[in-house]
């Protein structure tokens, strides 16, 4: 395993990528720097050594050899949007901007794909086939802002993975450049490719194993028809077994999402959807797909619904009203961010079955560490999103809701569920990842790593957690009652 | 729960061919031993999974399905139709011993796949035993986890060369309510053009074939898309079309009786009618063709990289008594090179199925 700490010299390492032809854009001011020293969890900010911004694959290219010949760490960037503190600066690295990727490659209707630049926005590939008749399914609800690049490497879903598959359910193909300098072609236009399945390995892996600098998506035919429910209950845990009975009565709903009271009340104050305040929790069902489809699985859901409990279903009346329900849910991190100075979102996902007792004990936990939480769920999957408040400005804050959050993440593990749904590890929940994986799958996956990077130069110190963080840590889990690697020092 | 928990011996098997350095050669139900390269393969000890079964935990309502890999996929399935569920992606059999791992293992998916996805769509997690004997869990029961590199999918396709599979976890789906299959007299390009017309709307279709001259396309969902989409594509309602799409996926139709090649090419979408001589089926709407040939396999090769595919010798013609093809696409050198490190990151001392995928892997 590699150390994380290197120590290029700066100006050596200028001199060598302004001697790239053409020259990328190379950003060295403090001032300069500063609107890259966090992403989208800015409880965490360093600032790079550099930050440059290549355009072209070659100069990718040029930049990773540099940095490999010279040890220097590279960290990738998209929009900056992430929610795990992936695309953090490494102070004595680059920071790689993908931003200037911007361009729509190729649209290939009869194949159903697009072919495009990394620093392409998620929603601009869905407006540039829309003419078409095709959308991009994958939706996070940071659409508008965030990369293909960054979903690719976070391996994003949204709220219509449910019916439709995250990210890695919706790609062909991807350019990847190592750290070496190499260009590799993975995947292909063909719906399987010979060899290991590479695609699936680079989707997700945050940056550690390449640098995307190309990515072919599939696209789908717009529904003909889309349809909401709203619903209502007085008590979450009914909501909770509402989605399963959906689902067991052999319905897919495109999205299904679930909102606790004090996240309703937050939504309800800042985007006046209309949702009823008093409850204790509501349910979003999206039903789409041919209209005759949709007529039928709309009667079922709101059966299924009334019978279980609900004390209000309502259904969008149109596409207008339909917005306005959604409004509510797309909103919710904001409005949320109204209530209190600070927020942090938790990630973990459960099996849908355990809903009722890890709500019980987020509530506990929430009365332990003083702090307030809202709940917004993509129940369909099991994928909880506890927004934990507090204020950073207190003393002490910060580390509570950290403390609070990393408590969440555990009961997820320990439930049969995973710290992240969607995220990412990043640098946030290193920690937790040693109460997922033992020593002996940590290690595997820190060979995984070295197979294709094996200084550890992409994107040091995150996403996988050394083996001694972990035993610092403490939280090392102990598998089948044997302690891995014990000769490791533990403090 | 029947079954039972063979990993331990496993586990002492592979770490005693660990230490010698000697190969192993996985089998599961012994349906599908005549896939993949059998040049220069070395077979040493095999390592038998069929015993190693079992469901562990099937959770209708939450779409999951979790079994020892030696489960025999009849098995599976059975537990799944009973809850009107079932694997999307269709997977052959080939005979009635196949299991789940080696189900996994060569991530075979039927004519549903371009539609609904294929086995590594749906594969959520696996505990596995890499080449040093150790017993590793990847992934998990849930549909949506991004922590850590996405081990359980590689698996998949891996041909167990990178892991044994003990465990795997999938999501499952509930069964379309109703299905229908049409059948049209068209010439395989007219089907080619408009299988990629169809699925640029939004359709119930959940396969799309052409087999002996006839086009034939499957619609999958509520009663009344169904027919609503029927009246829209035209053509007969084909009357056992369970039979069918069976023996398409299971080759049992006359076409896979052959003594020559059947070479299995995967192309894009819209690569349309190959110009190469031998007989054709064509299924996933034209982006997967079986061509029975006895065509230099070099020459099948060139044609379907030139379109952007990949030809893979299924079954070698029966006539040759050695093989001497690779069973698959070459890999260009930058990707062969990272496939061996790869290897190397799970099996350093190559003992795992050595040579099934690729020479040195
Ligand atoms: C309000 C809000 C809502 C969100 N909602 C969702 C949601 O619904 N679902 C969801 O999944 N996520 C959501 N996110 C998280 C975030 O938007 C996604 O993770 C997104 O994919 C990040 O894209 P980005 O371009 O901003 O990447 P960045 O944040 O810039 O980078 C993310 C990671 O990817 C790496 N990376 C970026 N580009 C590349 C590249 N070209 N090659 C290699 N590595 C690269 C970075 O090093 C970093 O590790 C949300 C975020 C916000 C702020």
């Amino acid at each position: 395993m590699s150390s994380l700490s290197f120590q290029p010299d700066r100006n050596l390492l200028i001199r060598a990528l302004q001697a790239i032809r053409p020259q990328p854009l190379i950003l060295t001011k403090p001032e300069e720097l500063k609107p890259y020293e966090c992403d989208g969890l800015s409880a965490y900010r360093k600032l790079p050594l550099i930050v440059v911004l290549p355009d072209t694959i070659e100069q990718v290219q040029s930049i990773l050899k540099i940095c490999h010949a010279q040890k220097v760490p590279v960290v990738a960037r998209g929009a900056g949007t992430g929610l795990s503190g992936g695309a953090l600066p490494h102070e004595q690295g680059i920071l790689l901007s993908l931003a200037k990727f911007t361009k729509i490659l190729d649209i290939n209707p009869e194949r159903r794909t697009a072919t495009v630049q990394p620093g392409v926005r998620n929603l601009a590939i869905t407006q540039a086939v829309d003419h078409l008749g095709l959308y991009y399914a994958p939706d996070p609800s940071s659409q508008i802002a965030c990369t293909i690049g960054g979903n690719v490497a976070e391996n994003s879903g949204g709220v219509h993975c449910l019916k439709y598959g995250l990210t890695v359910h919706n790609i062909l193909q991807i350019k990847l450049v190592t750290i070496e300098g190499e260009l590799l072609t993975i995947g292909s236009h063909s719906l399987d490719s010979p060899g290991y399945d590479f695609l699936a390995l680079m989707t997700g892996s945050e940056g550690m194993l390449g640098i995307i600098v190309e990515v072919t998506v599939k696209l789908l035919p717009k529904p003909e028809r889309v349809q909401v429910l709203l619903a209502a209950f007085d008590d979450v845990i009914k909501a909770g077994a509402a989605v399963g009975a959906i689902i067991s009565a052999g319905i897919i709903p495109a999205g299904l999402e679930m909102m606790d009271g004090p996240a309703i009340q937050a939504a309800e104050a800042f985007a006046h959807a209309g949702y009823p305040t008093e409850a204790a929790a509501i349910l979003l069902c999206e039903l789409d797909g041919t209209n005759a489809e949709v007529s039928e699985q709309l009667m079922r859901v709101h059966d299924i619904l009334v019978s279980s409990d609900a004390t209000e279903v309502r259904t969008a009346k149109d596409a207008q009203e339909a917005a306005i329900f959604w409004k509510g849910r797309k909103s919710a991190f904001p409005a949320v961010g109204r209530l209190s100075p600070d927020y942090y979102c938790m990630d973990g996902t459960i099996p849908r079955k355990h809903l009722p007792q890890v709500l019980q004990s987020i509530n506990e936990f929430s009365k332990e560490f003083g702090l307030a939480v809202a709940n917004v769920f993509h129940a369909g999957d099991g994928n909880l999103h506890p927004l934990i408040l507090f204020d950073a400005n207190q003393p002490g804050e910060l580390e509570r809701a950290e403390a609070f959050g990393g408590k969440i993440l555990e009961l997820c593990v320990t439930v049969g569920g995973t710290i992240t749904g969607e995220h990412g590890v990043g640098m946030e929940k290193i920690n937790q990842m040693c109460a997922q994986f033992n020593s002996l799958e940590l290690s595997q996956f820190h060979a995984v790593k070295a197979a294709f990077d094996p200084e550890g130069l992409l994107n040091p110190g995150k996403a996988i957690p050394t083996l001694q963080r972990c035993a610092e840590f403490g939280a090392m889990h102990v598998h089948q009652g044997q302690l891995p690697h014990a000769e490791l020092e533990r403090f | 729960m029947t079954g039972q928990d063979r990993s331990l011996a496993l586990q002492a098997q592979v770490l005693a061919a660990y230490s010698q350095g000697n190969a192993l050669t996985i089998q599961g139900g012994n349906s599908k031993t005549w896939y993949g390269n059998h040049l220069n393969s070395i077979q040493g000890e095999t390592l038998f999974l069929a015993e190693h079964s079992g469901i562990l935990n099937y959770e209708p309502s939450e779409l999951v399905i979790t079994a020892r890999a030696g489960t025999r996929l009849s098995d599976i399935e059975a537990s799944l139709t009973a809850e009107k569920q079932c694997l999307a992606f269709e997977p052959p059999h080939f005979a009635a011993t196949a299991t789940l791992g080696g189900t996994i293992a060569c991530n075979f998916s039927g004519s549903a796949r371009p539609y609904l996805g294929a086995a590594r769509d749906f594969v959520l997690g696996c505990k596995l035993l890499n080449g040093k004997g150790e017993i590793l869990q990847f992934g998990g029961q849930v549909m949506k986890n991004v922590a850590g590199y996405d081990v359980s999918r590689l698996m998949a396709g891996a041909l167990g060369t990178l892991g044994v599979l003990l465990e795997i976890s999938l999501r499952v789906l509930p069964k379309p309510e109703t299905e229908l299959t049409l059948v049209k007299a068209l010439t395989a390009k007219e089907l080619l053009q408009q299988a990629n017309a169809y699925a640029r709307l939004p359709l119930p279709l959940t396969a799309c074939a052409y087999v002996n001259g006839q086009a034939y396309l499957r619609l999958s969902g509520s009663a009344g898309s169904v027919k609503q989409a029927a009246t829209l594509i035209g053509g007969e309602a084909l009357l056992e079309p369970e039979s069918f799409w069976l023996s398409l996926r299971e080759q049992q139709l006359r076409f896979f009786q052959t003594e020559q090649a059947l070479w299995r090419l995967s192309v894009p979408a819209d690569t349309g009618v190959l110009a190469l001589e031998g007989e054709t089926i064509y299924d996933w709407g034209g982006a997967l063709c079986w061509l029975v040939s006895d065509l230099d396999p070099s020459i099948i090769r060139e044609a379907v990289s030139q379109v952007g595919g990949h030809a893979s010798l299924f079954r070698p013609s029966t006539r040759q008594t050695q093989t001497t093809t690779n069973s698959f696409q070459p890999l260009s050198p930058e990707l062969l090179r990272y496939h061996r490190k790869l290897k190397q990151a799970f099996d350093p001392k190559g003992i795992l199925n050595p040579n099934r995928l690729y020479n040195g892997l």
